[in-house]
């Protein structure tokens, strides 16, 4: 282990206090940064809370918790992990920190905004969290605050609502600033044949925030009109419709799926050429796949009704139209298998993370089309498959992607290399935690153990205590990566500017970057996977 | 690092959020569309407690409030700042008027039990109370953008004043007019769906 002093770059102190220097920064890199200190943090609290559910779960009946306490508990493990860790993560921590450097910016379209950005985030972060302790207890209705009974509930639903509603502005305005920015600030010669597909990804996500979060907002805004103003949209008594509720709400929140997942998916396909030496296979068709998943991705919400009640002529095109959605997604997977056959393959941590996404991202996609046939969802329908289902696409899709970028952009953040051997363990013992931990949720649903359950039929035992052994699994696996990284940060090997020797323009500059991005701007004169110009002694 | 100004960025970036205010209405028109494709009958015999004479006149109230901003715009880009402050505040004494309106409205309609949960309301049938649920989310929330146009003018009156948007650099003026312009046509579609449809 070497302690040589890296060239402090974008994170050196300025000589004012920490605070103006830190939360008051236009500069994108910090912003990113601080984002990921918070998703993180945020990520260890979801975690734990998972951790508590499946203890809970391990015997029949109660454990330890009670029942008030499991659905407060199960209800902010998501409120915490979809919209304040798995939403933001990629974008707006990775996209923040290099996608600016990917254009040859010097920095986003609207800086102070993303300043602002970030603000409501942690305003939004903190008011979750103040609703877990003030009120009249934690809220208890799941993630999705489905009426009527989010509207009943005396539970504290309207802060956390509100939680939501500040998170949803941020992340619009985070997504505009993306698009501006990509519209507006490449350098002379990057065409958009020649853009990263992590900028791809990003924009395609980027028109689904600004597209999608909106109706959300007024969606949670009117829980909360409900609760506070009496106000009977929702409510049948009043000439109101509970199904309309179920939806508004999905008509963001599954778009907010592709919000999840693409930019995971644009971090992978920078990635693997890297990693393979050959350009990417199919550069346009991956771009048409993100742009597409974005498209048919929000035709789609109605899929997780199919036993609302809708019309059978409306559950089958929602049913075909959730097919289509598995076309461009098969592409992408195609097309990086492609890019990888005949490549000088290095396995190094970012590829093995990459790989471990294509393979959990596979299990989670495809038992998406058994729930996504109206006529095997009616039997797995609000089980233990969906739960599995759910994770695989979102902690083995976005959670891996987000690992990968981590893995990936790490000595470009801080200078300095983690130790590869430990890396590569973490990622091979959470590939096995996951599967432990989700695949028997699979065969639980598909025996008809129903989800958000506190107690169950002895029947289940076993394979809801193999499913707490694989949490533990998972735990391990995530403490060994975390231990690995925060360690490095201070004491890992020091790299040059391009240990991985990556042809995108962020690894043309010094590690960690220095606040004034470019000192002239670039010219770009080749794509981003053509690595032919790529110099050895760019590296470390 | 030298001010980074974008002309045609800083308009897109406004023209973005604006379709993302459409689409936060977007959920309620289409709350709208379908409760009324539910109760046609309640609908109609509910906006007739409507008072379109004070509708009417807060529509033409917020056109002209339209036209003053449109021509705050015009004058400052002609390189006339005072005229550009003088014409913000008309149009803020317009938004002022249209809320005064508003505020006799609704207090109208409350002083009679017609709220939610109110003692006229509660009695009625589902139809007519879905249609107040909704005129007092969707005026309000109207009414709200309202009170944010005017928060946003004031700031870039305050801007002009100190000089800091000029005739050379005017856009902060022109997205405060363009958002303004959409809280206008947001009304357009709220006065003929509550006010006229009986």
């Amino acid at each position: 282990m070497t302690t040589d002093a890296v060239s402090p770059g974008f994170m050196a102190s300025g000589g004012k206090s920490w605070v103006r220097e830190w939360l008051f920064t236009l500069d994108h890199k910090r912003i990113g940064m601080l984002y990921l200190w918070c998703i993180t943090a945020f990520f260890a609290v979801g975690v734990l809370l998972g951790l508590v559910i499946r203890m809970e779960l391990f015997w029949p009946g109660k454990d330890f918790i009670g029942q008030q306490a499991y659905n407060a508990i199960f209800t902010m493990h998501g409120v915490i992990m979809i919209f304040i860790v798995v939403i933001p993560s990629i974008p707006a921590a990775f996209g923040n920190l290099f996608l600016p450097l990917q254009l040859g910016a010097e920095d986003v379209a609207f800086p102070r905004l993303n300043t602002f950005s970030f603000w409501l985030y942690a305003i939004g972060g903190a008011t979750a969290l103040i609703s877990l302790f003030t009120g009249g207890g934690a809220p208890d209705t799941g993630w999705t605050f489905y009426v009527p009974f989010s509207a009943a509930t005396t539970t504290n639903v309207s802060v956390a609502v509100a939680a939501v509603f500040i998170l949803g502005f941020s992340s619009i305005l985070t997504g505009l600033n993306f698009i501006v920015t990509i519209h507006r600030l490449r350098a002379p010669g990057l065409t958009w044949t020649r853009l990263t597909l992590f900028a791809w990804a990003l924009y395609a996500t980027a028109w689904i925030q600004v597209l999608a979060t909106p109706i959300l907002s007024i969606t949670v805004l009117l829980i909360v009109v409900e609760r506070v103003l009496g106000l009977g949209i929702f409510d049948p008594a009043r000439g109101g419709d509970p199904i309309l509720y179920q939806h508004l709400f999905w008509i963001y929140s599954h778009p907010a799926v592709y919000i999840m997942i693409l930019p995971a998916m644009g971090v992978i396909s920078d990635i693997i050429p890297v990693f393979c030496r050959k350009s990417i296979f199919g550069y346009k068709t991956i771009v048409g796949s993100s742009l597409a998943i974005a498209f048919a991705g929000s035709l789609v919400w109605a899929h997780h009704m199919f036993v609302s009640g809708m019309s059978d002529t409306a559950v089958m095109v929602f049913s075909f139209l959730t097919f289509i959605v598995a076309v461009p997604s098969a592409v992408k997977v195609f097309n990086w298998l492609s890019t990888m056959y005949k490549g000088s393959i290095r396995l190094e941590p970012p590829l093995i993370y990459a790989l471990g996404f294509i393979f959990l991202f596979a299990m989670g996609g495809i038992t998406g089309l058994v729930l996504g046939s109206a006529g095997t969802d009616m039997h797995v329908h609000d089980t233990y498959f969906v739960v599995g289902h759910f994770h695989y696409v979102i902690f083995g899709g976005t959670g891996f992607g987000m690992f990968a970028a981590i893995h990936y952009w790490f000595p470009k953040m801080y200078g300095r290399m983690y130790n590869r051997k430990q890396a590569i363990a973490a990622a091979l013992i959470l590939v096995v935690g996951l599967n432990g931990l989700y695949f028997p949720m699979y065969l639980l649903g598909l025996e008809g153990m129903p989800r958000r359950y506190y107690d169950y039929l002895p029947q289940f035992t076993s394979l809801h205590q193999l499913s707490t052994y694989g949490s533990w699994i998972t735990f391990v696996g995530l403490a060994l990566m975390l231990w690995n990284l925060i360690r490095s940060r201070y004491r890992g090997e020091p790299v040059g500017r391009n240990p991985w020797k990556a042809a995108t323009l962020e690894w043309t500059l010094p590690s960690p970057p220095p606040t004034h991005n470019f000192d002239t701007e670039p010219v770009v004169t080749h794509g981003p996977y053509d690595f032919s110009q790529v110099r050895d002694d760019d590296g470390a | 690092m030298t001010e980074h100004r974008d002309y045609q960025g800083a308009k897109m970036g406004m023209w973005i959020f604006l379709f993302t205010e459409i689409l936060l209405f977007g959920g309620l028109f289409v709350l709208y569309s379908v409760t009324l494709g539910r109760y046609p009958t309640e609908f109609h015999e509910a906006s007739k407690l409507l008072d379109v004479t004070m509708g009417t006149t807060n529509t033409v109230v917020l056109i002209t409030s339209s036209l003053f901003a449109a021509l705050s715009v015009v004058g400052l880009q002609r390189g006339n700042p005072r005229a550009a402050k003088g014409f913000i505040l008309l149009t803020l004494g317009l938004a002022c008027c249209f809320l005064v309106i508003k505020y006799f409205e609704w207090s109208h309609k409350i002083h009679a039990g017609l709220y939610p949960g109110g003692e006229t309301l509660v009695q009625w049938e589902p139809g007519r109370q879905a249609f107040f649920s909704l005129y007092y989310t969707m005026t309000g929330l109207h009414g709200l953008h309202v009170i944010i146009g005017m928060g946003v003018f004031l700031w870039v009156w305050t801007r002009i004043a100190a000089g800091t948007c000029t005739p050379a650099h005017f856009v902060a003026l022109e997205n405060a007019g363009l958002y303004w312009h959409l809280v206008d046509l947001i009304w357009i579609y709220l006065f003929p769906l509550y006010y006229l449809i009986t």
